[in-house]
């Protein structure tokens, strides 16, 4: 697979004298599906907060192809942006736009492509997801599902070569949240996109992850890696074997 | 339904007992709650058992009794026949003094407070000196660039602020003419001057009135409009996902809202400065001046520097009101509370600079003579 496509290295997230994250690093491989784990509350949100650049970390740094995006600015910053893409938790689709326009945005800004172009690919973008014949639908007319996958189109649209998914079947009926993980299946097989994803739906993971990182509050720090079969039947550690197995912690 | 729960208290010397009986649930519990506790405070002996076996229910509220009581009363207090399917809930409370609760911010010391809101004044400070700084670099760049703006939001944004508001500056600019020209024509009568309420009513209206009431109007209504739409984009992530799509908030998202307000704040206070004129004209008409007077005395009373003194200034409140605006949008926390407290913010901190702009053109114009 070679180089690792992201590097996180003794990284740290503070919000003012407040640790969530201690000195953690691991690699994401190109490719992949990469997926970030834990529980409520362990910075699994801060942590890609942190990787797609909203936030400088307090210490270390994460390197996307190789180019740091807390010290890169103006246009090196941004062709580190034009590489990834992101999906937010609900979806921040922009609701004065319809679904087309949010994903024509992208392309609107970046590209000189003629108007019948954007709305061609714009078009095959939401197609791609699933949602043809919605395009001319606001944010507000659709479900909760749809809106996630409309957000993967947008984030989609300059075709990044990483995908960063917050919660992609939080609060999704357990069927419209399989049909999300096909897809992201398929984009990541089919089109070789990595993804990086926070979740906690064990039935996501069991179907997308390639490998896991496991982050625990109460040491800050990543507590497991690696694939999540052998996580499940291998690991020493009793707070991940609960996790897998569903059990609510013994006091 | 009979009345929920029953406190049996029995003492005998210094040893007490309790015996509950019947449906210990959030409804019920509160009177048998406060009588224990009473019985516990005046009665000189200590509790020693609960008798439990008569609860036929018990929730959260009941659990929460009996825990109460054991803590209150110590490890020797044993509660018995206690119905096994309420036992695990029971269990889960260990009968030791709660934990102080973790992470509680204790009440810090005055100097660390005054330190603290020092740091946040500061920050917020740093935050306005780097917003005004991203602002005027992006209108440079606007102006550079036209093609980078996004005219069309700026429109709509301009159609909103603008053209929607014609109806309350009517209305406001109409009446405040009217109430102007009359409060003034009652006292320039003793003098035989009424038709100098003309003169009164223009001059006032075009260097003073009109732009202020307009920037206030301006502010409540669409400063307000402006936090408010950009805090719920903040709140909904939307803000972030412009940011990691490389698109600057305030390119994308202030300078058409701040282009709208300097295009907007002068014209409306043009139209205000009209309809507060015809508003005059009422009253002078009706004390029996013919139109032609009015508009004279309006014509002699006005001077072209007065005109673009005024203009001048409603850009001014017009660049202000909406960049205050846009600002407390961008910085909303999380939540509908925070909305809510951008939107206020952006109000005060429009009308107070508002008037403090004023006061500074009023002391650089008295000083140019104007």
């Amino acid at each position: 697979m070679g180089e690792p496509i992201i590097r996180v290295e003794n990284f740290t997230a503070a919000y003012d004298d407040h640790l969530i994250i201690d000195d953690i690093s691991f690699e994401v491989l190109p490719g992949e599906v990469f997926v970030i784990l834990g529980g409520s509350g362990c910075g699994k949100s801060t942590l890609l907060k942190h990787m797609i650049g909203l936030y400088p970390p307090a210490r270390g740094r994460i390197l996307i192809e190789g180019r740091d995006m807390a010290t890169a600015a103006g246009e090196d910053r941004l062709a580190i942006l034009k590489r990834i893409g992101v999906m937010y938790q609900m979806g921040a689709l922009f609701g004065s736009m319809t679904l087309l326009e949010n994903v024509r945005l992208p392309l609107e800004e970046y590209t000189d492509l003629p108007d019948d172009a954007l709305d061609a690919i714009g078009r095959m973008k939401l197609h791609l997801v699933g949602l043809k014949g919605f395009e001319n639908h606001m944010p507000s007319e659709i479900s909760g599902g749809m809106k996630k996958r409309a957000a993967i189109a947008r984030a989609m649209a300059l075709d990044p070569r990483i995908l960063f998914l917050d919660e992609p079947s939080a609060g999704l009926d357990p069927i419209t949240s399989a049909e999300l993980d096909q897809l992201i299946l398929r984009l990541a097989r089919g089109l070789g996109i990595t993804f990086v994803v926070v979740t906690h739906e064990l039935p996501s993971i069991d179907a997308i992850a390639d490998r896991v990182i496991m982050l625990d509050k109460r040491v800050k720090k990543i507590v497991a890696t690696g694939k999540p079969a052998e996580l499940k039947q291998t690991s020493t550690n009793p707070w991940v074997r609960q996790f897998f197995n569903r059990q609510a912690e013994s006091a | 339904m009979p009345s929920g729960a029953t406190l049996d208290i029995q003492q005998q010397g210094e040893i007490l007992s309790f015996v509950l009986k019947g449906r210990l649930d959030s409804e019920s519990t509160g009177s048998v709650w406060r009588q224990a506790f009473r019985a516990l405070e005046g009665a000189p002996g200590r509790l020693r058992t609960i008798d439990a076996a008569g609860i036929d229910y018990c929730d959260g509220a009941g659990i929460g009794l009996l825990v109460e009581l054991r803590r209150r009363g110590g490890p020797e207090v044993e509660i018995r026949g206690l119905a096994g399917k309420f036992r695990p809930l029971l269990d889960l409370f260990p009968p030791v003094p709660p934990e102080p609760i973790h992470g509680k911010p204790q009440k810090p010391s005055l100097p660390e407070e005054v330190g603290r809101a020092t740091m946040a004044v500061l920050r917020d400070l740093g935050r306005q000196v780097t917003f005004i700084g991203e602002l005027i670099s992006a209108l440079g760049a606007a102006v550079l660039r036209p093609g980078s703006i996004r005219w069309s939001d700026a429109f709509r944004v301009a159609e909103e602020a603008g053209v929607n508001a014609l109806p309350i500056i009517s209305l406001m600019g109409f009446l405040i003419g009217l109430i102007l020209a009359f409060q003034s024509a009652s006292q320039l009568k003793i003098m035989g001057a009424e038709v100098f309420v003309a003169d009164l009513v223009a001059v006032s209206v075009v260097r003073e009135l009109g732009p202020l009431m307009t920037a206030i109007l301006l502010a409540g209504r669409s400063g307000a409009a402006f936090a408010a739409e950009i805090g719920t984009m903040k709140v909904n992530e939307e803000v972030d996902a412009l940011t990691t799509m490389g698109l600057a908030p305030v390119r994308f998202l202030v300078v058409p809202r701040v282009l709208a307000g300097l295009l907007m704040g002068p014209l409306l206070t043009l139209y205000f400065d009209l309809v507060a004129l015809v508003g005059g004209a009422v009253v002078v008409t009706s004390f029996g001046h013919g139109l032609v007077v009015y508009a004279l005395h309006v014509q002699n009373a006005l001077t072209v520097t007065m005109f673009v003194s005024g203009m001048l200034k409603t850009v001014a409140f017009g660049l202000i009101i909406a960049s205050v605006g846009c600002q407390r949008g961008l910085q909303t926390g999380t939540g509908a509370v925070a909305v809510g407290l951008s939107t206020t913010r952006s109000v005060v901190a429009g009308i107070l600079l508002t008037i403090l702009m004023d006061g500074l053109f009023a002391s650089v114009y008295f000083a140019l003579g104007i």
